[in-house]
């Protein structure tokens, strides 16, 4: 009998263990965004979303030249990384059950597991320095690189769940295996596919290290690929580091804007992307 | 029992110097010395005349090296319900994927022997699979629709093939699929909703109507009732009847009462060999064989 209290007692105290830690995971969720709002929303104002950079000291300082860069940065990035990783996990799922498959998953797990800095001087290396100055587009292009291998492994994972019976489906349609492929099983696996894109999108949204090295930072709004441009955690980085109270609280409300800028794409995708023939 | 149906490869060569005990090896090992053909009632003699709409000849498939397929020899009559029973695991879905080269997708798989769809070998090298598939259609086991409207499903394989030059003639086609599936009147008000919302018997016709509206001149069923009810069962057995008026049929199940009902010849299929493909009358009332009477009478299987 008292082995059946003792493992009653023990499967009380690890319920309430994991229950514990799953809420202290949240917990630090809550406080970072809690720390950003209260922090960032005293330096938030209309001015700040509106205007460009101004040297400290100077009134209506803004960055809304980093703004349109992160997001031409971001957009780039992803015309960059998103075909090529939606391809490459098509491929794998589809096509890659053989040994070259094999090796591709391996060095596609790799290039995530890369660390981002890495990818930054690695593009600095072959488009920095052989173009002799900063541009946007090898921020966009190192940015690409890091997104390409998540958007393939979540596409692969994602594809992979469409059901065999789908692909015979319309193969026994005459349909030829390209065509099964995109409308059928790639059109399935959209709104996973998707959810996996914007996952990357969210991950490049916050990358700071490649960018010190590609797209440096600018203190006024380009659009210029070719030229150096803003971004928003580069800007962070900078307010953060610097020795002023004020760029303090600046860095505080440029977090809370990209924060609230991913959020929103986040919910827009999950809307637009919902299939409304999944089934229930 | 899966394990000991399929026979791994290098053990099939010594089973006639063994003497194996199994009636169903002993009918492997005997050499086929003619065709058998399904025999055919005195009043259809005509249509026995009529070429063969398919025919396999030493069908022998192989799963890696487990042999799947032992020396199959049949004929499939035209606008004739054909069925094939079993029990599960006995090769009946493997055969009737090699009449349109599905297992083409499995990987691992190979195929030894003849199989002619209107005199022509369909595994000849050269063979367009696409064209093969769109004459030969298919239905499934579990009903497969795909995650659009029921238009959308129908209209797939119209749209793919461009079967239809105009959006009416595209919604014609569409709607006369749907009411040769019998399905139709259900589904007219909600052809833009997703098929997803049918029922299961619903989505198995819509898949019927799917596979018709490409016209094919073979309709495969594999197991097409398995995961119905008996009242959808009802009402799918009732259109195989119709449709073999337009179309050729071959059915698979296991379900002996479904195979007395709709099919006009039934091969009893065990351990990847086909026995005694009869008339479906004879075979069910006088068997050739000891062994079919044994197993439609219930004692095993």
């Amino acid at each position: 009998m008292s082995s059946l209290w003792w493992r009653k007692l023990v499967n009380r105290t690890m319920t309430v263990l994991t229950g514990l830690c799953a809420v202290l995971a949240v917990c630090a969720l809550f406080l970072i965004l809690g720390y950003i709002l209260a922090d960032g929303i005293r330096a938030l104002s209309i001015g700040f979303l509106v205007n460009s950079f101004k040297p400290i000291g100077e009134a209506n300082s803004g960055i809304a030249n980093e703004i349109v860069g992160s997001a031409i940065l971001i957009g780039v990035g992803s015309l960059i990384g998103m075909p090529v990783g939606i391809l490459a996990g098509i491929y794998l799922s589809e096509f890659g059950t053989n040994k070259f498959g094999t090796l591709l998953r391996f060095l596609i797990d790799t290039l995530t597991g890369t660390p981002s800095i890495i990818v930054g001087v690695f593009v600095w290396t072959v488009m920095v320095h052989p173009m002799g100055h900063f541009s946007a587009l090898s921020g966009a292009v190192a940015l690409g690189i890091l997104m390409m291998p998540i958007v393939a492994r979540t596409t692969e994972e994602m594809i992979k769940l469409v059901p065999d019976s789908l692909r015979e489906a319309g193969l026994a349609l005459g349909a030829p295996r390209w065509r099964v492929t995109l409308g059928v099983v790639l059109r399935t696996a959209a709104s996973g596919v998707a959810t996996g894109a914007m996952l990357a999108i969210a991950r490049i949204a916050g990358e700071t290290a490649p960018l010190l090295f590609t797209a440096l930072g600018l203190n006024y709004l380009s659009t210029n690929l070719m030229q150096p441009m803003g971004s928003l955690t580069v800007r962070i980085f900078y307010f953060a580091g610097s020795p002023y109270e004020e760029w303090h609280n600046m860095a505080w409300a440029a977090t809370l804007v990209l924060v609230t800028m991913i959020l929103v794409l986040n919910i827009a995708v999950k809307i637009l992307a919902r299939n409304r023939h999944q089934q229930a | 029992m899966m394990t000991d149906q399929l026979e791994p490869l290098e053990e099939d060569e010594d089973m006639q110097s063994r003497g194996s005990t199994s009636p169903a090896v002993l009918q492997a090992a005997e050499p086929e010395r003619s065709i058998p053909r399904f025999s055919v009632p005195e009043s259809e003699k005509e249509h026995s005349r009529a070429p063969d709409k398919m025919s396999v000849q030493r069908l022998n498939f192989y799963y890696g090296r487990t042999r799947a397929l032992k020396d199959i020899t049949l004929s499939v009559t035209p606008n004739r319900v054909t069925a094939f029973i079993g029990p599960s695991g006995c090769g009946k879905s493997t055969l009737i994927r090699t009449l349109n080269r599905m297992n083409d997708v499995v990987p691992g798989t190979r195929v030894e022997g003849v199989v002619e769809l209107d005199g022509e070998n369909i595994y000849a090298a050269g063979t367009d699979v696409v064209t093969l598939r769109r004459t030969v259609g298919m239905v499934f086991q579990k009903s497969n629709p795909f995650p659009r409207s029921i238009f959308d499903n129908v209209a797939y394989g119209l749209k793919i093939n461009r079967l239809t030059k105009s959006r009416s003639e595209l919604a014609e086609r569409v709607e006369s699929s749907l009411r040769a599936a019998a399905l139709w009147e259900e589904v007219k008000d909600r052809l833009k909703e997703s098929a997803y919302g049918l029922s299961g018997g619903q989505q198995q016709r819509l898949c019927i109507a799917r596979a018709l509206a490409v016209a094919p001149e073979v309709i495969l069923m594999d197991e097409p009732c398995s995961a119905l009810d008996p009242i959808a069962t009802q009402k799918i057995e009732e259109l195989i009847v119709e449709l073999k008026e337009r179309y050729t049929i071959v059915i698979v199940t296991h379900n002996m009462q479904q195979a007395a009902r709709v099919s006009d010849s039934t091969g009893f299929f065990w351990l990847g060999v086909l026995n005694e493909p009869n008339n479906t009358e004879k075979m069910f009332t006088k068997p050739d064989k000891q062994m079919t009477e044994d197993y439609i009478t219930g004692r095993f299987g």
